[in-house]
């Protein structure tokens, strides 16, 4: 199928902002489902509420668009009911990590078998550019027009120490890296977490002068390096990417299959 | 392996924001924003079909359309 398939073509051009990064992390994920050769039915996509989780209003899956922070839970009723679905879902870093935080290190605990693929632009976009956990000590938003004083953290070490069994991290520029990640997030059995940087241009580009889409782009490129690298161990500041961890524990569903079981036996 | 030939930029003006991550990440400075700030292939014949326009495109408004070489 052609990536133009898996689009709902009616609801183009989409609402986000001249180079926004959420629309290239779409079209990674769309590329990445095409290599899989998957169907739009064996899909469905959750997410909350922000500019990325407008993406459940674009894809041709079966979609749920459910409430601020909560679509993990959502996702978990859906994944458990009908576990021979893959279930992705989007989200932005205040979705995921401060209303949803909760619900996040929950899933990650459980190793639920969704993708969660978080979309960090360090802003609330939709909203008008206040800052999030992740804008980081020093930012500029709208509610900080000062600086930000609140400390940020790191979503890879918080994921893989919640539990989850498969945490990667790449950015809107490395669309290759990009691609190949979400594959194989989506091939794994359990709950994978796909923290990707993206530019927001309009508030967290504005806000703190980093110029235009192209050139927050070339940040990424700068300051990134491939998780291990020599350019990381002389320079700690650099953002690490690519497979932080890979492994096989029991996943939820068939944990829970194996409880019905067990407890059909003593009826 | 045979080198994959460009056939055409399939560009969906309707589509295109302009906001220039194509023109700005071409390796081949093949693609420039027209005075509607619209991209469009101005050199078509330096194109290597990289497809890293396609790819980085946030609004799927560019298309890398190639025929295989005999």
């Amino acid at each position: 199928m052609a990536i133009k398939d898996y689009i709902r073509e009616r609801f183009f051009p989409h609402l986000w902002c001249p180079g926004c990064g959420h629309g290239i992390v779409m079209n990674g994920m769309l590329h990445a489902i095409e290599k899989l050769g998957m169907s739009r039915n064996e899909i469905v996509m959750v997410s909350g509420i922000g500019c990325s989780s407008r993406i459940s209003c674009y894809v041709d899956f079966h979609t749920l668009h459910t409430i601020h922070g909560r679509a993990l839970a959502f996702a978990t009723g859906v994944k458990l009911g009908l576990p021979e679905l893959n279930v992705i879902v989007p989200m932005g870093d205040g979705d995921a990590l401060a209303i949803g935080g909760n619900h996040f290190i929950h899933a990650a605990r459980r190793n639920i078998d969704i993708t969660a693929i978080v979309m960090n632009n360090r802003v609330y976009g939709m909203t008008g550019g206040q800052f999030s956990p992740l804008s980081g000590y020093g930012t500029k938003a709208t509610t900080a027009p000062y600086k930000n004083i609140d400390h940020d953290f790191d979503i890879a070490q918080l994921a893989m120490a919640a539990g989850a069994s498969f945490v990667a991290r790449t950015t809107a520029y490395h669309v290759k890296q990009m691609t190949d990640i979400i594959r194989k997030a989506i091939l794994h059995e359990g709950f994978s977490v796909v923290e990707i940087l993206t530019q927001c241009p309009t508030y967290f580009g504005r806000k703190n002068k980093l110029g235009d889409a192209a050139e927050m782009m070339e940040w990424f490129k700068d300051f990134t390096t491939p998780i291990g690298s020599k350019a990381k161990k002389e320079n700690d500041d650099l953002i690490e990417r690519g497979i932080f961890v890979q492994k096989e524990i029991p996943e939820y569903c068939e944990e829970y299959d194996k409880i019905i079981e067990h407890a059909m036996k003593g009826s | 392996m045979a080198k994959p030939k460009l056939k055409e930029h399939r560009i969906n003006r309707e589509w295109c924001k302009g906001c220039g991550i194509c023109v700005h990440f071409c390796p081949k400075s093949v693609l420039e924003l027209d005075e509607m700030d619209k991209v469009v292939a101005a050199r078509p014949e330096d194109c290597i079909c990289c497809k890293l326009c396609e790819l980085r495109c946030p609004d799927l408004a560019i298309e890398i359309i190639t025929a295989e070489k005999e």
